[in-house]
């Protein structure tokens, strides 16, 4: 065994951790010790293993590498891990039954990794993996062999976007506040992620949180801020937890606090805590907030970059915007520009979720089209059922049907087709998901994350939402679907702030592309996905039904009764059609309609 | 409570007197902001109780009355929900007998909650059981959870 460069990386993420990432992690450190050999257990970056080198559905996903020779494993249970330390790193025999198979290397085939390059391959609690990575090298170049206006224009050659959200050009953003003569500028890193279906950003700063970092530090030297802030929600622990030491330890190497190395630049970042709430992801709330005051945009202009943080010149930028930065300033615009199309430089990260095979985090070059994504990246629909719809852009996004998703996936086209490119959250839906069901899952959110400072977003998504409500229920009226469009259009016109103006996009695209299904629940009393309780009935088929009573067992109202051998029955009064008897019946002798 | 109360304050005062913070200290120690707290602060720095309660009931994160003894939280997000988080909320309200509109049990042991996404969604549908994030949720094990917990 002598000699021999052993390496085991175990995926740590929220992902990884939820699938016993820790346990696994302890049995390796168990196993080699008692064999006693010599090896390094590295706690290897979470999230992106999850997304980027495997899927989370996979984890616990463990790559041992043996003299550069890497072999990843999937589903790894803490029992499994003796028999790879003997067979594999013993014998140097891997245990073939358990490693990735062909779809791991189809998932990762198609995407370019930028933002997510050094993820899953660093430590993401130890500075020196990311510096040992060219980390840090984009800052010393900048402080020592640039100034403010050519980081500036560096990176707006490279055509780098805001990836918050907008798609707002980077360096002109920072070259309006680089204009802006104020002495006191702040910097911003957004990481309130509220899009709920979406976890780029919190994957970003648990793999990589440097590269996070410094990107703030060179975006603030290029507009002259001396003080920074995460603004990252409570809901991340983990995220937060890499964040707070990656800053003690950067600035324990002095990439942070005063004359940074020996620039003369000085600055420092601070970590705020959201207290919960979607709105203060759009910037002015956001600026509220830390403020110590309730999260509520205001309107622009002023522009954050003009009057932000207590009155002075701020930029806010995404944690996926600021995590591009360093290796732009280290590989040149050029090099960025490279990827994209015209107006959208550069790679995306998603989030791809819901039904498709393989759900995790990917990046793709801008422009790649939905269809690779799903059917390549994703392996296609789970149960090889039909495809419907792609959900992008989270509760300010839209819903694209099946028939559009050859179209290329960058700010313009997405916009085109109703929906938007958004942080990135991409959930997948099959045919059995209700569209008008959907609809009121995102106006649901919205309309509680209102806050209520103008009314077109506060009584204007309590009535979309009503309207939605009474048409999941069977109580739809004839003209609901007008109402919900003329609605629509006055709240996109009349609200004050992003959440109201993009508020009804899930319902006009849904209506847009779907409508014979709102038709079908206004007219019919039909749900035709059969998602929506109150227009199901579940009966049992007693010419299938073998009385096995499980459904008995697992209904949890009591409404199935009969003996045990004999057909069974269902008491519509009791029932309260939570489907948990469909799932769970062997036979299929279950009928929902 | 005086004392932990005195020693927010110090923090308080470190963190150029932002009031979310302080609402933040409170629910760390106490698990929800007393009204108790809420007045000695008022009176201490002379700030409406008003101005409290606007931001205790304007985030989510504060609570105004003590929660149970185990938080179950389910994750109502996108991908959560499209695979069916909400049977899971509604049998965790049954099994619970929570009273509708309530959110913790009479009882006092369990309170359950929903969030907007925990960022596991590849794993969904997920559910928080007193902080530990269990993927692929299904109302039969989560059942059987709250049975051990009981
Ligand atoms: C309701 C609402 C929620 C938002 N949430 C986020 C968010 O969670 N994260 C984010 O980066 N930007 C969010 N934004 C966009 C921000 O306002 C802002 O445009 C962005 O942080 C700017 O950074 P960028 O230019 O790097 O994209 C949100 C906007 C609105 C209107
Ligand atoms: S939607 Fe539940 S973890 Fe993201």
């Amino acid at each position: 065994m002598k000699g021999k460069d052993i390496q085991i990386k175990v995926c740590m993420g929220t992902g990884g951790l939820a699938a016993g990432g820790e346990t696994v992690l302890r049995a390796f450190r168990e196993s080699l010790k008692e064999k006693g050999i010599d090896a390094t257990v590295d706690r290897n970056c979470s999230i992106h293993q999850v997304g980027c080198r495997g899927f989370c559905a996979r984890d616990v996903l463990v790559d041992v590498i043996i003299d550069g020779e890497k072999t990843t494993y999937q589903y790894i249970k803490p029992e499994m891990v003796p028999q790879i330390v003997e067979e594999h790193i013993i014998k140097g025999m891997p245990v073939e039954e358990w490693t990735v198979k062909d779809d791991y290397r189809q998932f990762h085939e198609k995407q370019v990794k930028v933002v997510l390059a050094d993820c899953g391959e660093i430590d993401p609690e130890e500075i020196d993996s990311y510096i040992d990575r060219g980390g840090y090298e984009a800052l010393r170049r900048a402080l020592t062999e640039m100034t403010p206006e050519q980081i500036v224009n560096t990176i707006e050659a490279s055509g780098l976007r805001g990836r918050g959200g907008a798609g707002f050009p980077t360096g002109l953003k920072w070259e309006y506040a680089r204009k802006n003569p104020s002495e006191v500028k702040y910097i911003i890193c957004n990481a309130d992620e509220g899009d709920p279906g979406a976890f780029m950003d919190r994957s970003i700063i648990e793999g990589n949180p440097h590269s996070v970092i410094e990107g703030m530090i060179i975006g603030a030297y290029a507009i002259g801020a001396k003080k920074g802030y995460v603004y990252i929600r409570a809901e991340y622990p983990l995220a937060v937890k890499r964040l707070g030491i990656a800053l003690e330890q950067a600035r324990q190497r002095g990439f942070l606090g005063d004359d940074i190395l020996g620039s003369g630049f000085s600055f420092d970042i601070k970590i705020k805590l959201g207290a919960g709430a979607f709105v203060c992801g759009e910037e002015t709330a956001l600026i509220a907030s830390i403020e110590g005051k309730r999260g509520m945009p205001r309107a622009k202009p002023p522009f954050p970059v003009e009057k932000g943080l207590w009155g002075k010149p701020t930029v806010i930028n995404n944690v996926e915007t600021l995590a591009n930065v360093p290796y732009i300033i280290r590989n040149g615009a050029l090099w960025f520009a490279q990827y994209g199309t015209d107006k959208s430089k550069g790679t995306k990260v998603f989030a791809l979720t819901g039904k498709v095979r393989n759900t995790g985090l990917i990046e793709v070059p801008m422009g790649i089209t939905l269809r690779e994504i799903i059917y390549e990246i994703g392996g296609g629909i789970e149960g090889d059922r039909r495809l419907k719809a792609v959900q992008t852009g989270g509760p300010s996004g839209g819903c694209i049907p099946a028939h559009l998703i050859d179209i290329p996936v960058d700010y313009e086209n997405l916009t085109k087709v109703g929906s938007i490119v958004g942080s990135g959250g991409m959930v997948v839906m099959d045919e059995t998901d209700c569209m008008v069901n959907i609809a009121k899952y995102f106006l649901e959110f919205t309309q509680a994350e209102s806050c209520g400072k103008c009314v077109p977003c506060r009584i204007g998504t309590k009535r979309l939402l009503e309207i939605l409500t009474r048409i999941t229920e069977g109580r739809g009226r004839p003209g609901d679907i007008e109402l919900l469009e003329v609605l629509s259009n006055d709240i996109k016109l009349g609200s004050l702030c992003g959440l109201g103006q993009t508020a009804p996009n899930p319902v006009l695209s849904t209506i847009k592309y779907f409508r014979d299904e709102y038709e079908a629940h206004i007219h019919e009393k039909r749900c035709p996905a059969g998602v929506c309780k109150n227009l199901l009935t579940y009966t049992i088929l007693e010419e299938f039904c073998k009385g096995c009573t499980l459904c008995a067992k697992v209904c949890p109202a009591g409404a199935i009764v009969g003996e045990r051998k004999q057909p069974h029955r269902i008491v519509q009064e009791i029932c309260i059609k939570c489907g948990a008897c469909f799932e769970t019946c062997k036979f299929s002798a279950i009928k929902k309609g | 409570m005086e004392e932990k109360l005195k020693k927010i304050l110090d923090e308080y005062e470190r963190e150029e007197g932002n009031l979310i913070y302080l609402l933040q200290c409170l629910e760390r120690d106490f698990g929800y902001i007393p009204e108790d707290a809420v007045n000695w602060f008022s009176k201490t720095l002379d700030v409406p109780p008003a101005k409290f309660y606007g931001l205790a009931t304007f985030y989510a994160q504060f609570h105004l009355k003590p929660r149970g003894e185990n938080i179950i939280t389910v994750c109502c997000g996108t991908a959560c929900h499209v695979k069916g988080s909400e049977r899971l909320l509604s049998s965790l309200t049954k099994e619970l007998q929570i009273p509708s509109g309530e959110d913790t049990s009479e009882d006092g042991k369990f309170t359950v909650e929903k969030v907007n996404c925990v960022g596991a969604c590849s794993i969904a549908p997920v559910v928080i059981i007193n902080k530990d994030i269990q993927g692929k949720m299904t109302a039969d094990r989560l059942m059987k959870e709250i049975k051990r917990l009981k």
